[in-house]
């Protein structure tokens, strides 16, 4: 053998195996091709042959009674876990940076037949669009975003809950403000709030897979009609492993039934009516103004409706740990919550008694039973990972008249910060000794009995 | 009550920060304990700072993201102090009072005298384990030094033991296939070319996690923790009597 025709590797040195050489990715991962189905016919294996054995099971069973087993996954693969199980027709991907791994898992759950349909957008603004048309059109979509995606996609976003249009949409948030940053900072919750979707907020992986699924059925009932938003901080719950029970995989939920569904599909045969009188619908017409009203309200008036079906199938709109005979109560949402969990013991650990309400549900938001779990609270710290506050302001709009806490909009971290539990340690001591914070400014602290305080507050908050 | 360390591990590129922080993790999964790791690094390449944050516990960790408090400090490099080569400046930045600094270093180093003294006010204890030293002389190579400090560490906090750190480093090298990334799987067959064997490579990086323990209990540094466990356990007996 000549010296030109020494193969060597990449670093230059002779190759002297045999074994014929793996292609891995630049991960490292070995390369396994996801080829087109094949038929039956030439003897090789169906690669859709696993999706095509999935039986239909009832939402209730799945959700409620049906065996699972634990897996350590990251939040992403959660994500297509419960893809896997929630019989959609089609995915939409933007592969956004900063992403997840979750719409490019989804690829995969193609490949395996899983998901009928699935392509790449040309960007977020066409993708929340297909999505609109998707959904339209009677098949159950889904599509996954984040941080600057999202806001890209908002113009679709916000008025597919105006267009009636069943849908779940997953956003890992991440920074969308400058400085620029590609870590988790849940800012853009707040832009979502006021679209008239459902919005939803996953603490961690079994988060993510619960939330997804529940979030396909309670969706398309007919008295809700409106997309579902499940939002988690990214990286942080995307790219992090955490146990995951999980129901067989062998089941996945009912098909969506458009037909029965309380607006009538796109009909590419019998072309569609326009949906509004004029367009635009305002123009100069009294009667449109009140159409506009009333489609508005209908959809808030749905978002209401949600509520019993999120009962059900979520186990209700808040969790509540310990409030009863609690010193002082923390409610928080997504990690925010997690790191609250780690408080409450650094508290005991203290010898302070500390309750937590995690909010799941922040469309619709859980105000009743905020009001009756905090009627005879003393003191509220809400921490979060962004720097408006923006649940603070839910709970404090939520509980005004009705409780006399003193609540502490803190602590905040944002731009991808980590929150340090101790943060959290500090506000709940501050706000029980009266000690002066040292990462909440007063402004940030609703008083017990001063109007003017209170007015302040929200101002500030 | 949970027994709890947060550790904060700091190093550069190819020392192998974020495999050590994964074998200690296992190793504390594989003795029956809970953990999470959370790696952190910029640009891949050698002798960029690097750090991964570890929870280990005896009850279930919620906590997730960087470690900014750490009860326990691992520098696996000199630089990290002589060169700021870290994300987190000075490198005992929030470690908790009564916390332990365990530092790669051939003997004490001089630190700033401010440095010297807000770490003497935090009542901080510094252990400077020579770990590239018997990574050398128990291995042959350098690019054993994560294991002498993992193996000085699960000595130190006394939350594994010897075999399950051996476990994590079969698992590392032989089954599961985890890879933290492509600068990492090209590291790997840098290593598996200089031991030859995998069989090799395990029983050397053992046998350093090994001399990386020993020298540990030698210097009497996991007597603290066992003192504070005592204690601990003593308090919970008599409150029970």
């Amino acid at each position: 053998m000549s010296e030109a025709e020494v193969k060597t590797n990449p670093q230059g040195d002779p190759v002297t195996s045999l074994e014929p050489e793996q292609k891995t990715n630049p991960q490292g991962d070995p390369i396994t091709s996801v080829a087109v189905p094949k038929s039956d016919s030439d003897g090789k294996k169906d690669p859709h042959a696993d999706a095509k054995k999935q039986k239909v099971v009832t939402p209730e069973y799945l959700f409620l009674d049906a065996p699972r087993t634990k897996e350590f996954i990251t939040g992403s693969e959660a994500a297509k876990e419960a893809i896997r199980r929630s019989n959609v027709d089609m995915a939409i991907a933007y592969p956004i940076t900063p992403q997840s791994e979750t719409m490019q898992l989804v690829g995969v759950l193609y490949g395996e037949g899983y998901v009928k349909e699935y392509y790449r957008g040309e960007e977020e603004v066409g993708v929340m669009a297909a999505i609109a048309g998707g959904s339209r059109a009677g098949v159950r979509c889904f599509t996954a975003t984040a941080g600057p995606g999202t806001l890209r996609g908002l113009e679709g976003i916000a008025s597919w809950p105006g267009h009636r249009l069943p849908a779940v949409a997953m956003f890992t948030c991440r920074v969308v403000n400058a400085p620029l940053a590609i870590q988790p900072d849940n800012i853009e919750i707040a832009y979502l709030l006021n679209c008239g979707m459902i919005v939803f907020h996953a603490e961690n992986q079994q988060d993510m897979y619960d939330f997804i699924m529940a979030g396909f059925i309670i969706s398309e009932k007919n008295d809700v009609t409106l997309p579902v938003g499940v939002c988690c901080d990214g990286f942080f719950v995307t790219h992090a492993r955490g146990y995951v029970r999980m129901q067989d995989k062998s089941m996945k939920l009912p098909p969506r039934e458009a037909w029965r569904g309380a607006v009538p599909v796109l009909d590419a045969e019998n072309p569609p009516a326009r949906l509004s009188r004029d367009a635009p619908v305002q123009k100069s017409n009294f009667m449109a103004y009140n159409i506009h009203a009333v489609w508005q309200q209908e959809v808030w008036a749905a978002v209401e409706r949600s509520r019993k079906y999120i009962e059900k199938y979520m186990g209700g709109l808040c969790t509540a740990e310990n409030v009863e005979k609690a010193d002082a109560v923390i409610i928080a949402s997504g990690s925010a919550a997690a790191q609250s969990r780690e408080a409450v013991r650094l508290c005991a650990e203290k010898g302070i008694k500390v309750g937590l309400i995690k909010v799941r549900s922040l469309r619709p938001f859980p105000t009743q039973e905020l009001r009756k779990l905090c009627k005879d609270v003393k003191l509220i710290v809400v921490p979060e990972f962004n720097y408006v506050g923006w649940l603070a302001k839910e709970v404090a709009a939520a509980i005004y008249g009705h409780s006399k806490a003193k609540i502490i909009a803190g602590p905040h971290v944002y731009g991808g910060q980590s929150m340090p539990v101790e943060l959290i340690l500090d506000e709940v001591e501050s706000g029980l000794t009266g000690k002066k914070s040292t990462n909440v400014p007063l402004s940030a602290i609703m008083g017990v009995d001063d109007p003017a305080a209170v007015a302040h507050f929200m101002r500030s908050i | 009550m949970a027994k709890r360390f947060n550790i904060r591990m700091a190093g550069v590129g190819g020392q192998g920060v974020v495999t050590g922080s994964h074998i200690l993790s296992t190793a504390v999964i594989n003795a029956g304990g809970e953990s999470t790791i959370v790696p952190f690094y910029g640009s891949e390449k050698r002798m960029a700072p690097v750090e991964s944050y570890v929870r280990v516990s005896d009850e279930p960790i919620y906590e997730i993201g960087e470690i900014t408090f750490p009860h326990i400090i691992i520098i696996f490099h000199p630089q990290v102090i002589t060169h700021g080569k870290s994300y987190t400046m000075p490198f005992y930045f929030g470690l908790k009072e009564d916390g332990v600094a365990l530092i790669n270093n051939d003997g004490p180093m001089k630190l700033h005298k401010d440095q010297a003294r807000e770490l003497e006010e935090r009542r901080a204890k510094l252990y400077y384990l020579p770990a590239t030293k018997i990574s050398l002389e128990v291995a042959g190579m350098d690019l054993a030094t994560n294991m002498a400090l993992m193996g000085a560490i699960g000595c130190i906090t006394g939350l594994t033991t010897l075999d399950s750190l051996g476990q994590a480093v079969k698992d590392r090298f032989l089954g599961k296939g985890f890879v933290v990334s492509g600068g990492t799987a090209a590291l790997d067959s840098v290593v598996e070319r200089k031991f030859k064997k995998k069989q090799e490579l395990i029983e050397k990086n053992m046998a350093v996690i090994k001399a990386g323990w020993d020298y540990a209990a030698e210097n009497g540094w996991d007597q603290p923790f066992k003192a504070a466990a005592k204690a601990e356990a003593a308090a919970a007996a008599a409150a029970k009597a």
